[in-house]
């Protein structure tokens, strides 16, 4: 087995009891000694941290950046302000989805495209050979940054006093550079939990003493365990789970984040998607039948016929209901329809179609704008 | 006495029933229970058969039976309160009990100490 890498933080982890797992190639906690339930809960009606300084950390600089970055994905970086941010897959030509992130449009001249750890390699060459013959840069300092994510619907009340920038002016999908409790931080209020919260940028050595700051403030640690079943509740895409190369942004119900006014990768296969009209569509399901928890992989039927199959599944402790996402047929399978998930061999538990999101926290576009 | 398998069931012993479930360590491993998929009373199963699926926010786990016989109770609490096997993995967290078919099979399970070193060795 090849050397795991560790963040900063791993020995903070050991400290805090957490039980270590490979998550792509990282030696990562998947939860603590208290347990993914209770850091969901604390997350949920509290406030929680997570380190995700796994993630990638990819910037665009020169005289092209913001060309370069506005063709790569499929959502309208030009629309967004100095200061903003946008949640967008970059696709491939044939519309499959090379990856999902965040874009932070810093200057004219700088763009940070935030990726998920187990992509960074292919979206550096990807971003890479599609900037060839333009005036830009493009750097992967995955390794110089460190990255914090508090979320919970106390985060703003419980770190003002201690943050140099007014959290309150931060709004919901823009940064601010400043200080937190004296260290240098790029603030954003983004997050995977569906809760309000900020994600801090810093470096690799500053991030220990604002790990520990933000325990002493009151914030739970929290593992990959926790942060997945609270990106389901909300229904992220999971990279590898909902969205690979294999599905395109519309099927994943993620149409809100393509915007055909701009010429972008992926924009022809897409438009012939649309029109053509999609075959298959991700949809949430409740199971309403005892006998087991559906996960990803497990096929699903309307009565003999195999339809599609189930990308996550899990019980949602926040709501005391056992769900699943997957792919069927986009006709037919209105909210209420019943399908039957396989879970195991001879094992079949009815289940309906549901509304997305499951869950919604305090997540709010409207009540941080200042609009 | 509580005996112990490599699979990580224990078995406890009484006028030839058998009270099964998952040692401490096992619970440990799996992390927050919230599904117990118990089995049926009056299934005969043999030795190694699956006995039951138990799962935690992280994974499905099946429960293999440490022993053969026919399963003459449930701990039918459990499908309402999972948790109850992380907070009480050999006791109140017991899965079932079964009515042994062949007591001789139970001489071959370890003991406490012999699954202690066992855990212990798979590090």
């Amino acid at each position: 087995m090849a050397e795991l890498k560790r963040t900063p933080l791993y020995d903070e982890h050991v400290r805090c009891g957490g039980k270590l797992v490979d998550f792509h190639g990282w030696e990562l906690p998947v939860q603590y000694s208290d347990g993914i339930i209770k850091e969901a809960k604390a997350v949920r009606e509290d406030i929680g941290v997570f380190d995700v300084s796994h993630m990638g950390e990819i910037f665009l600089r020169g005289k092209d950046a913001l060309k370069v970055a506005e063709y790569l994905v499929t959502n309208n970086v030009s629309k967004l302000k100095y200061g903003e941010i946008c949640y967008t897959p970059m696709c491939y030509e044939d519309g499959g989805i090379v990856d999902d992130l965040l874009v932070y449009k810093k200057t004219s001249e700088e763009i940070l495209m935030v990726v998920n750890a187990s992509n960074v390699e292919k979206d550096f060459n990807w971003i890479k050979q599609n900037a060839e013959s333009y005036d830009i840069e493009v750097l992967n300092k995955s390794d110089q940054y460190a990255q914090l994510a508090v979320q919970g619907p106390n985060v703003q009340e419980k770190l003002q006093e201690y943050s140099g920038v007014r959290l309150d002016q931060i709004p919901f999908y823009s940064f601010k550079e400043g200080r937190f409790n004296g260290i240098d931080c790029l603030i954003s209020r983004t997050g995977y939990t569906g809760e309000d919260g900020f994600e801090f940028y810093t470096s690799t050595e500053a991030v220990i003493p604002l790990w520990r700051k933000f325990i002493e403030i009151g914030a739970k640690p929290a593992g990959l365990g926790a942060r997945d079943l609270l990106r389901f509740e909300a229904c992220y895409m999971l990279y590898g789970n909902e969205i690979s190369k294999n599905t395109t942004p519309l099927e994943a119900g993620l149409k809100w984040t393509v915007d055909f006014e701009m010429a972008f990768i992926g924009k022809a296969a897409l438009q012939q998607q649309e029109e053509k009209g999609l075959t298959r569509r991700l949809k949430a399901f409740e199971v309403i039948e005892k006998g087991g928890i559906p996960r990803t992989g497990n096929k699903i039927f309307s009565g003999d016929q195999e339809i599609g199959f189930v990308t996550t599944g899990n019980k949602s402790t926040t709501l005391n209901k056992i769900v699943a996402l997957g792919y069927v047929p986009s006709k037919g399978f209105k909210l209420g329809k019943e399908v039957e998930i396989e879970i195991r061999e001879n094992k079949r538990l009815k289940a309906k179609v549901v509304k997305k999101p499951f869950y919604v926290g305090s997540v709010n576009p409207d009540k941080h704008s200042d609009k | 006495m509580k005996k112990y398998t490599e699979s990580h069931e224990w078995i406890e012993v009484a006028d030839g029933i058998a009270t099964v479930g998952i040692s401490e360590h096992a619970q440990e491993q799996l992390g927050d229970i919230v599904y117990v998929d118990l089995p049926q009373e009056g299934n005969e199963l043999s030795k190694g058969d699956t006995l039951c699926s138990i799962e935690s926010v992280k994974s499905a786990n099946d429960v293999y039976t440490p022993v053969s016989g026919e399963i003459v109770e449930i701990n039918s609490s459990l499908e309402d309160t999972p948790e109850t096997i992380n907070e009480s993995a050999e006791g109140e967290g017991w899965i079932c009990k079964i009515k042994l078919s062949d007591e001789a099979e139970v001489e071959g399970l370890m003991n406490l100490e012999e699954y202690k070193k066992m855990v212990e060795s798979e590090g």
